[in-house]
């Protein structure tokens, strides 16, 4: 069974449609990596997955997202939903908070009080995101002096902390350092085994190196999408390769 | 030609720094003097008059134009706390969550009438939420609680309203400036609106709102006339919110076209300008620390 199945999913912006009948399955523990130039739609996508885009004044969504098989906008409470699609933002956005706090916050919010229940996903979460060893000792620092890879690992824990089962991705590397993001692709690598991941990238090199499928999105159409060797080697559509090859981005 | 631009220019480079230089030294100036005159006057109670700093600050005998004048400024100074502290008890709650309303809540309508109504409040002279209060509230309280109506309540009701604006104001400035990340942040772990606004956009702005509540606490405590029409005029401790009272700024307000220059009961006013500068300055000093510490960046 796919994770995400998105069926003829069009998004207007007021007046301008952003994306066009977009049409596309997500398999359970892959990773998906979303290409395209800029104002392509990708994050406008990305965000229909969680109903980030329900903040938005003006924003109006048809077609439909199913998760496990049920409509994200129909059938599903945005809290629950938000609890199953965790997201991790291109600028590292921790709270103006302790690492602990931020770590716990979502825990807190979803009624888990108990101290030691907490301290045990803390450490977990800090673990699984590649973090633990090198705040261990500043749990009660304010995440705001981590640099800005651990931060950007630290919202990756924070995410993991409610336990989704899908994490979005939007651009997590592009303001980082190529040494931050070799650890998140690496953090990458592994939490694919136990989540499945949607990336959206600027850097063709980490669509290669990272994914499984690739979806390559164009104007607010999504022009091709498969498994990243046969999107990157041997695309069907014209744009596709042009795209790939340098030709314009 | 050339020679003559670049000289021209210097000029005006020249000229530029003076303009700007003289004003920075007038300002210091003034602001030096002017404590210095407070100061030289209001000192002169204690070693011109001989009064001891200790029955001026926690005597509560005022009568200063008695043959040897008592100048207990007791009831003016615990009578300007009490007013402005439960003036913000009351403003300080409102204006944080009209702050929240208008930013976070009702985008529209915090933009379209919030804002313009608080714009207004800020600018309605004193005199006028006197008046407002001298008519209103005082008959009001007069009527459903008892006594003269004049009285520690309705300075207080007065003042809430009076320091709503500034409290409301700057705490938006605040909460409106946050980042929208940590917003999206929050929202995305699945965290409602309420949960959001209150686990991390308060804590987030936390020493916005604290200076703000400083500000609204310094407008009270500084406030003279509008005070002064409603609260009674009498230098004693007030037993409760319906008795009349008087605060350090009525008082000095109330008595200075009643005295003679040099005389202990002039001189005492002024003590009482100076306690007013000390404590307004010791207000800058907290805004200037609550503001530095843990400010969102």
């Amino acid at each position: 069974m796919k994770k995400i199945e998105v069926r003829d999913l069009d998004l207007f912006y007021g007046e301008v449609q952003a994306l066009k009948k977009i049409n596309l399955d997500v398999e359970p523990n892959s990773v998906l990596a979303l290409i395209g130039p800029s104002g392509c739609g990708k994050s406008t996508f990305i965000r229909t997955l969680n109903r980030m885009n329900d903040l938005i004044e003006g924003v109006k969504i048809s077609g439909t997202v199913l998760l496990d098989g049920k409509d994200i906008y129909k059938e599903v409470d945005v809290i629950e939903l938000r609890k199953k699609v965790g997201m991790v933002f291109q600028k590292p956005n921790p709270f103006p908070m302790t690492v602990y706090d931020n770590v716990a916050y979502g825990p807190r919010i979803h009624g888990i009080r108990d101290k030691r229940t907490l301290n045990e996903i803390v450490e977990k979460s800090l673990k699984a995101a590649a973090l633990w060893d090198e705040v261990k000792d500043r749990l009660h620092h304010s995440a705001l002096s981590l640099s800005g890879g651990q931060q950007q690992r630290l919202c990756i824990a924070r995410t993991l902390a409610v336990e989704p089962e899908v994490i979005l991705m939007d651009e997590p590397t592009s303001a980082l350092d190529p040494i931050s993001t070799m650890k998140i692709e690496e953090l990458i690598e592994e939490l694919k085994k136990k989540y499945t991941i949607i990336i959206v990238t600027h850097n063709m090199q980490q669509a290669g190196r990272v994914s499984d499928y690739t979806a390559f999105f164009l104007n607010g159409e999504l022009v091709e999408w498969g498994p990243t060797d046969q999107v990157f080697y041997n695309p069907k559509d014209k744009r596709t390769e042009d795209y790939i090859t340098g030709r314009f981005g | 030609m050339d020679k003559r631009y670049e000289v021209a220019r210097k000029r005006q480079d020249m000229l530029g720094k003076v303009i700007v230089f003289s004003s920075a030294v007038l300002l210091i100036v003034l602001v030096i003097s002017l404590f210095y005159f407070v100061a030289s006057k209001g000192l002169s109670t204690f070693i011109v008059n001989k009064i001891p700093l200790k029955e001026f600050l926690f005597s509560a005998e005022w009568r200063p134009d008695r043959e040897v004048p008592q100048v207990g400024a007791l009831p003016f100074i615990v009578g300007s706390v009490l007013v402005s502290i439960f003036a913000i008890l009351i403003s300080a709650p409102l204006g944080v969550s009209s702050a929240i309303f208008m930013v976070e809540i009702s985008k529209k309508m915090g933009q379209k009438i919030l804002q313009p109504a608080i714009e207004i409040f800020v600018g309605i002279p004193s005199v006028v939420y006197g008046w407002l209060g001298l008519s209103v509230l005082v008959p009001f309280i007069s009527k459903h609680f008892g006594g003269l109506g004049f009285s520690l309540l309705a300075g207080i009701l007065v003042l809430a309203i009076m320091t709503l604006p500034t409290i409301t104001s700057v705490s938006a400035d605040t909460i409106r400036s946050l980042p929208v990340e940590i917003r999206e942040a929050s929202y995305a772990l699945g965290a409602t609106r309420w949960q959001t606004i209150r686990h991390v956009l308060i804590p987030a702005a936390k020493p916005g709102i604290l200076t703000a509540i400083i500000l609204g606490l310094a407008r009270a405590f500084g406030e003279a006339l509008a005070v002064q029409m409603v609260i009674g005029n009498r230098p004693v401790i007030p037993k409760s919110f319906l008795e009349p009272m008087s605060t350090i700024t009525s008082i000095i307000t109330m008595e200075m076209g009643n005295t003679v220059m040099g005389t202990a009961w002039n001189n005492a006013l002024w003590s009482l300008a100076l306690l007013l500068l000390i404590i307004s300055f010791f207000f800058i000093i907290l805004i200037r620390l609550v503001g530095r510490r843990g400010m969102y960046r």
